[in-house]
């Protein structure tokens, strides 16, 4: 998959990233502007940190999965964010052709909805595994779990 | 380019997989039939693609098939080429392996046999894809498929074990995405032979963005090939999931995962990376190699069976990616053919300790004692794969630790040499501690141990009757002590005492459901890991365009 056959040109995307020498290279944006552009990618590495560390330290089976789904979702938002194309318009194309101006990069769209539909099915075999959890230690709490299975070798 | 070969690969497992679950509507246990054809026809289809790869590649022509005849740049490409289809054959084989096991062995509804083939399918994919979001979501249908195969056996521990993994893995398959993501951002295409190209030719290996994807990239495959520090699923999801799923998942999902390493190093970043960014060699290596030995140290200490073959693991997975990392042509030949050797002597040790298991109810070191004398097949393929996953000579242990130590020499990476020597005494080790519980133990010094005569009552399969022991021996263990001097009077002294301490009488309850099938298919592996050690040659000769190709 790439983005040339798109009509996309590459160093327009790159432009959208924080690169700085490519960035002045290609566009002279505004302060304003790139602030505009890379608060999604400060979001990303926030919820992606965050997501981790309630993966890591949280002792809740559940909230280890709802960690986990927020790790994804902050993946989901940076391609979301690298498609975006300031002043573009919907990536719909007349078969026709003929210049449609710039427009959002389709392709990470297609990324992330594929991503969240991996991300769907497991939490349902994630809690699928819960439920067999539960129903067997009668509890959600990792530390109790782990105690109840030293204590039956 | 259309070979049809390359997508039925994927797609017939994959869609078999609803077969059982709709079929499973009307009749009980179809999913092992079903199972077996779709296994017999994967083996049909690799074979045809392994021996095209060896005859047309030599050519010099690409052997790939575009999905829905969209070309490379916009659609999804498969590609075979040597090294993907030394996995894709060590998938079909050890697919159709492993059903010889779970006939009998294993879980038998519908259900696993859903699971089974999309594992399949998925490994078959992920081995074949030649685009690197495609990878992503191979290596997903992988984990989804492994995840519900370890909580086969619907026990809390292996729901546990199963969380664990899930939990992890997908934490690092994650992680592989961001680092796609970053490279996707940087070049604008996904398609590996693309980015090959494009990565030099539009931002160069030096950027920030294309290091920080290696080590995305890098972190996110390591946990599903399981490297120290990011191992920590492997021994619970060994140890706890059933044992005809550890043999199957053991020999082949790890397997993708380093396999999926290596092919990212070499066909998108390309040793030039390497060459631009040694640290980053600097770094793989340097994790590999403590893997190497960590993992050796942690099995030494497993009491149980299964958890210590799955730290072996960790040790040898940890040289895989070393080799890798190395970057010379001897290494990575000794990583390829390590990663098939190590793939077919794990599931055929796992089969072997599942026969065992299930014929003895024996699991730690320690109750192995004397076993060897009970079960001389299984045994006899046990102590085989052990030593042949020491590397001793002729196996196909020893050729792949053999060309990645002479790779590690031509580094000039004397510690890596250094260090694969050491973890052959380290594997051999853990492999004498077995090997010397199973013949030279006396059962009787062994609360709980098998005891020494009585063959026909615990027939292993493979010693006379093998096909239908069921009935015999489900009474025996518990009163076991009487009868037995009587059957075999020469070994009465040591049994005699083995009945005075009372030790015998706490054997498990045994589950006589071993059949010949179980013990010929880890016997069958034995001897496919020896006689390959016979295959160096064959194997350099067919691996060796990828290797022009790469290096």
């Amino acid at each position: 998959m790439s983005l040339a056959g798109l009509g996309v040109q590459a160093p327009l995307l790159l432009g959208q990233v924080s690169q700085p020498m490519l960035l002045d290279q290609f566009t002279q944006p505004l302060l304003l502007d790139q602030l505009s552009l890379r608060y999604a990618y400060a979001t990303f590495a926030i919820l992606l940190a965050v997501g981790l560390y309630m993966m890591v330290a949280s002792p809740n089976l559940v909230k280890k999965v709802i960690g986990l789904n927020m790790f994804q979702s902050a993946i989901f938002l940076f391609f979301v964010a690298t498609a975006y194309m300031h002043g573009g318009s919907v990536p719909v194309i007349p078969t026709e052709g003929g210049a449609v101006g710039e427009y959002a990069s389709p392709l990470p769209h297609v990324i992330v909805l594929t991503a969240i539909v991996v991300g769907v099915s497991l939490t349902a075999v994630a809690l699928a595994l819960i439920v067999r959890i539960y129903t067997e230690y009668g509890t959600l709490d990792e530390r109790t779990i782990r105690e109840v299975v030293d204590d039956n070798g | 380019m259309a070979n049809p070969e390359l997508a039925l690969l994927v797609a017939i497992p994959i869609l078999a997989a609803t077969l059982p679950l709709f079929l499973g509507l009307r009749f009980d246990r179809v999913g092992w039939p079903i199972a077996l054809v779709v296994a017999i026809v994967e083996v049909a289809l690799a074979s045809v693609v392994v021996w095209r790869v060896f005859t047309e590649r030599a050519a010099g022509g690409a052997y790939t098939h575009h999905l829905g005849g969209y070309p490379r740049e916009y659609g999804i490409e498969l590609v075979a080429d040597p090294l993907s289809a030394s996995v894709v054959a060590l998938v079909a084989v050890v697919a159709l392996v492993v059903l010889g096991y779970a006939r009998r062995g294993g879980p038998r509804r519908n259900s696993f046999y859903a699971a089974y083939l999309l594992l399949c399918g998925g490994l078959m994919g992920a081995t074949l894809t030649g685009d690197v979001f495609n990878l992503f979501v191979f290596l997903e249908i992988v984990g989804l498929a492994t995840y519900a195969l370890v909580a086969a056996d619907r026990s809390g521990r292996s729901a546990l074990a199963a969380l664990k993994y899930l939990i992890i893995g997908t934490a690092g398959a994650s992680l592989y995405l961001v680092g796609a993501g970053y490279i996707f951002v940087a070049t604008g295409t996904l398609n590996m032979l693309e980015l090959q190209e494009a990565i030099p030719e539009t931002v160069g290996y030096t950027d920030p963005l294309v290091i920080a994807s290696f080590g995305f990239v890098a972190v996110g495959l390591g946990v599903k090939a399981a490297v120290f520090p990011l191992h920590t699923w492997m021994p619970d999801a060994y140890a706890e999931s059933p044992d005809t799923v550890t043999a199957y998942i053991s020999g082949l999902v790890s397997t993708v995962g380093a396999y999926a390493l290596g092919r990212l190093i070499y066909t998108v970043y390309t040793p030039a990376f390497f060459e631009a960014v040694p640290l980053a060699a600097d770094v793989l290596v340097a994790v590999a190699t403590v893997s190497i030995v960590a993992g050796s140290v942690l099995a030494v200490m497993q009491p149980d069976v299964k958890r210590m073959l799955a730290y072996s693991s960790v040790a040898q997975f940890g040289m895989i990616v070393a080799a890798f990392g190395l970057a010379t042509q001897q290494a990575l030949l000794g990583g390829v053919i390590h990663l098939i050797g190590h793939g077919l002597m794990k599931t055929g040790l796992f089969l072997a300790v599942g026969v065992l298991a299930t014929a003895y109810g024996v699991r730690t070191v320690r109750r192995y004692a004397n076993v060897g004398y009970r079960a001389p097949l299984t045994s006899a393929a046990l102590g085989t794969l052990l030593l042949a996953l020491v590397g001793v000579p002729p196996s196909i242990g020893f050729l792949g630790k053999w060309y990645i130590a002479w790779g590690a020499i031509e580094a000039g990476a004397a510690i890596v040499a250094g260090v694969v020597f050491f973890s052959t005494l380290l594997t051999l080790l853990y492999a004498a501690r077995l090997l010397e519980a199973l013949y030279f133990t006396p059962s009787h010094l062994v609360q709980g141990g098998v005891p020494a005569d009585d063959i026909t009552a615990y027939p292993d399969g493979g010693v006379e009757d093998g096909d239908a022991p069921g009935d015999v021996p489900g009474d025996v263990p518990g009163d076991a002590p009487g009868d037995v001097p009587g059957d075999a009077p020469g070994d009465a002294p040591e049994d005699g005492r083995g009945d005075e301490d009372g030790h015998v009488d706490r054997i498990e309850p045994v589950d006589p459901s071993v059949s010949v099938g179980m013990v010929a298919v880890a016997a069958l592996l034995a001897f496919v890991a020896v006689a390959l050690g016979f295959a160096g040659p064959a194997m350099e000769a067919f691996l060796e365009p990828f290797l022009q190709e790469v290096l």
